[in-house]
């Protein structure tokens, strides 16, 4: 490589209350490349992202553009030397005409008044670029998703950019929407801008990248050149190996309990959502694990709602006990007595504001009816006993839930269903954001529970946690079931050959 | 110490020394305030006054307080208030004697207006301001269409007890308000609806993943608001002897968020007090009265009642009073040892 960096970190670090964000983090853009930045969630890739564009200031570390450092306090001053970010959701006015949103901010004027024509002009002008032509005087919302995030280009564009900064531009695109973006890109790094683009899509990355990074825990696990990386690689450089403690590593190397050929507990026969989910077959075992795998956006959890009622299939059957049922809403599925903690705990799961006393009896409440109060007294000791068994720590049970940490949180969650002593549990990603100790707390207890006969649906983005726990995998990629596996005879290295679309 | 804390954080604390300030207020005015007096079997006298009036107002209040628990909002109140009425005076306008008819006409139409209020904002997924927003327009309407466009006077005297008896020396109004508030109080705190209105309004997401109807339950939180309202419908077109669909029950609802707000219920949904409802209530009705009885000029009670409203908002805003706190430390000594005590915390 000739050319030297545009962008160039060295030893970035930033440290959030609890969690150390960046780790001596190297990354380094050239011009005239499309560079990848990939990573699980909560690999540092937002955070990176945040603090070259100036959300965030690093509490360490450097960044220079074109060789020379630069400090950002805000994004307007990131903005204005060059770095032009394009976010998830189309950061645009959909009320305002194409090429208002271009200019907003910047009009051109003559004689103090807004130059119309001419900003007409420079909005087509700039459109046409990208190869895209349309009327800019027509307002925003009129148009595709997709050809507003070329707007959003456009008008990132239409200020001298040294570099482009995209944050899963693709993820509310078709197809063909992406291939056209991408062919804008291209077109884009011949004029020798430096192109960062953040994506969870492994094909889109092998389409599109020269070159890719990724992250992991805060650090940057490597650099690498796309031809020099096969899937599989990145895929498990993504994930990574987590060191097991001495408890797991109990449950890892005993086999799974061989049980003779049980019913299933919930059967679903082509299960799918047009626009969600393709049909999946899942059966769910009364004492075993299935465990789903795959990377985010692979419809784990698009699965774990539709077997809920969360979500209303548009397809398939579904049998819950030896017998059909109909799925319309959690009530049903509650009523069958299957429990849902969700991968949002905060937005889905707590109910914040009330204590733990009531956020553990509510499922149980919701079934008896509202006509059937369990009277305090009797509230107080099932939320008393929970707290006992799960090790919640609070300093009582009228505590507000909010105020506990995530992993007390997810107690309380999972005590409110063991209170409605359900028949299977789904748990999706039960230990995001949870510290290593109550971790496998949480874990220890999901097996204990499986023991006793409860069938659990578990859904985790760590590979690992997903083999060293499961009786059964299925595997997900594209919101499809691609394969399921026997857990004691899967590997990791198997299992992310199958999230990555190789053969088994 | 521990138990002053509790109590200067109880939720009630705010509107009560409100309500007892304005009674100082009045009693510095006129000694007299508090006296009652017995005449002809009847209890008489400022208290039992403000009481009768604050009865409609309550009522409207109690179905409010658990709408805006559920995050919602129901602004159509007043018009149902004179549609209830309208019902009433149009069969009693006809057979004055069939008062039972006409007080089932009118909770039932009430029942009605708040289902269809819980059908648009539960089932068709209004907004709850703009859902009721179509009832307060058309209501009135409705009830000009149910009076001829007319005030028709109401001249039945079983129908006028309601709002203007007495009942073993207490206005009936009160008892029905009293009647209404205890049977909330059961249904919200010896049932489990209590906990799902305010599961309902802190996390509507969350409430429907375990597996509750949250919308039926907002549905019929709306609908209960459309009977309270035609309640308060009753007590008022039976003590003004007459049904005015133009103007009975106008601007009630903003009267009664202001006592749902003024009691301590967040507007943004969750926890409710019913008790401190009733407080609001009364503390509007005080205010009402005593600038009438301190001879604030007519033209300007507007005005004086915006004044006090503006006063009690900051006081009961946590950030107001976070700010006071502050200025008060940096101002006076005798705030030095509070900070200990606040460390303490």
């Amino acid at each position: 490589m000739t050319a030297s960096p545009i962008l160039e970190t060295i030893g970035l670090e930033k440290t959030f209350p609890g969690v150390k964000a960046l780790r001596k983090v190297d990354f380094r853009l050239f011009p005239g490349e499309i560079h990848t930045l990939m990573g699980q969630n909560g690999a540092g890739k937002s955070t990176l992202i945040n603090v070259l564009t100036g959300v965030h200031a690093p509490d360490a570390g450097e960044i220079l553009l074109g060789g020379k450092p630069v400090e950002f306090s805000t994004p307007l001053e990131a903005e204005a030397a060059g770095i032009r970010t394009l976010y998830q959701e189309v950061n645009l006015c959909p009320n305002l005409s194409v090429a208002e949103n271009v200019f907003a901010g910047r009009q051109p004027k003559r004689r103090g008044a807004i130059d119309w024509r001419l900003i007409h002009a420079r909005a087509e002008a700039a459109l046409a670029e990208l190869n895209v032509s349309l009327d800019v005087t027509k307002s925003l919302d009129t148009y595709p998703i997709a050809v507003q995030q070329m707007v959003a280009i456009a008008r990132a564009l239409s200020v001298d950019a040294r570099v482009l900064i995209l944050d899963e531009p693709t993820s509310s695109l078709d197809d063909g929407e992406v291939t056209r973006l991408f062919d804008v890109l291209r077109k884009l790094k011949q004029s020798g801008i430096g192109i960062l683009f953040v994506t969870h899509f492994l094909e889109q990355t092998y389409a599109v990248s020269d070159r890719i990074t990724v992250m992991r825990n805060g650090e940057r696990e490597g650099e690498y050149l796309a031809q020099d990386l096969p899937v599989e690689l990145l895929v498990s450089k993504m994930v990574g190996h987590e060191r097991m403690t001495e408890r797991l590593k109990r449950a890892a190397t005993e086999p799974p309990a061989q049980k003779a050929a049980v019913p299933p507990f919930v059967e679903l026969r082509g299960v799918g959502r047009r626009g969600l989910m393709n049909p999946v077959d899942i059966d769910v075992q009364p004492g075993q694990i299935l465990g789903l795998a795959g990377l985010l956006g692979s419809g784990r959890t698009e699965t774990a709602r539709l077997m809920f009622g969360a979500e209303r299939a548009d397809a398939g059957t579904v049998t819950i006990g030896g017998r059909p049922a109909k799925l319309h809403s959690p009530r049903d599925a509650v009523r069958h007595g299957v429990g849902y903690c969700p991968e949002d705990r905060k937005k889905e799961g707590i109910v914040a504001d009330l204590s733990i006393r009531e956020n553990i009896i509510l499922a149980l409440q919701a079934r008896r009816g509202w006509w059937r109060p369990l009277g305090r007294a009797r509230e107080r000791q099932i939320a008393d006993d929970y707290i006992a068994r799960l090790g919640i720590k609070a300093r009582d049970a009228e505590q507000p839930i909010g105020l506990l940490s995530g992993g007390n949180q997810q107690k309380v969650l999972l005590a409110r269903w063991l209170a409605t002593e359900p028949k299977m549990l789904i748990l999706d990603e039960p230990t995001r954001g949870i510290d290593v100790a109550a971790k496998f707390e949480i874990m220890d207890r999901v097996l204990a529970l499986c023991a006793k006969g409860l069938g659990i649906l578990f859904i985790s983005s760590e590979v690992s946690e997903v083999v060293r726990v499961s009786h059964r995998i299925a595997v997900l990629r594209d919101r499809r079931k691609v394969a399921e596996v026997a857990g004691n005879a899967a590997s990791e290295d198997q299992v992310y050959r199958l999230i990555a679309g190789g053969s088994e | 110490m521990t138990r002053i804390r509790t109590a200067l954080q109880h939720s009630l604390l705010w509107p009560c020394v409100t309500l007892v300030a304005l009674v100082l207020l009045d009693l510095a005015h006129n000694p007299a305030f508090l006296s009652v007096t017995m005449l002809d079997g009847h209890l008489f006298g400022a208290p039992i006054d403000i009481l009768n009036r604050a009865a409609p107002l309550v009522l409207v209040s109690l179905g409010m307080t658990l709408v805006i628990a559920t995050r919602g909002i129901d602004i159509s109140v007043g018009a149902v208030v004179a549609i209830a009425g309208a019902a009433a005076a149009t069969i009693l306008a006809d057979d004055p004697s069939r008062v039972g008819l006409a007080l089932m006409a009118a909770l039932a139409v009430g029942v009605l207006a708040g289902m269809w209020n819980g059908l648009l904002v539960a089932f068709v997924g209004m907004q709850p301001i703009i859902a009721t927003l179509i009832l307060m327009v058309a209501g009135r309407g409705v009830a000009q269409l149910l009076t001829g466009g007319q005030i028709i006077p109401i001249g039945a005297p079983g129908y006028l007890m309601v709002g203007g008896g007495y009942l073993a020396s207490i206005p009936c109004s009160v008892w029905v308000a009293t009647g209404a508030l205890a049977l909330t109080a059961l249904l919200m705190n010896r049932t489990a609806l209590g906990l799902f209105i305010r599961a309902i309004g802190v996390n509507p997401v969350a409430t429907r993943l375990v597996g509750l109807r949250s919308n039926a339950l907002v549905f019929g939180v709306y609908t209960f608001s459309g009977l309270t309202a035609a309640l308060a419908g009753v007590l008022i077109s039976s003590n003004v002897r007459s049904a005015d669909g133009n103007n009975a029950g106008l601007l009630l609802e903003l009267d009664a968020i202001l006592a749902v707000t003024l009691g301590g219920t967040s507007l943004l949904g969750g926890r409710f007090s019913l008790a401190g409802t009733v407080v609001g209530a009364l503390i509007i009705q005080t205010l009402t009265y005593t600038t009438y009885s301190i001879g604030v000029p007519p033209e300007a009670t507007l005005v004086v009642k915006a004044a006090v409203v503006l006063v009690v908002s900051v006081i009961q805003s946590a950030t107001a009073r976070a700010w006071l706190m502050r200025q008060l430390r940096r101002g006076l000594p005798f705030a030095a040892k509070k900070t200990v005590s606040e460390a303490a915390r």
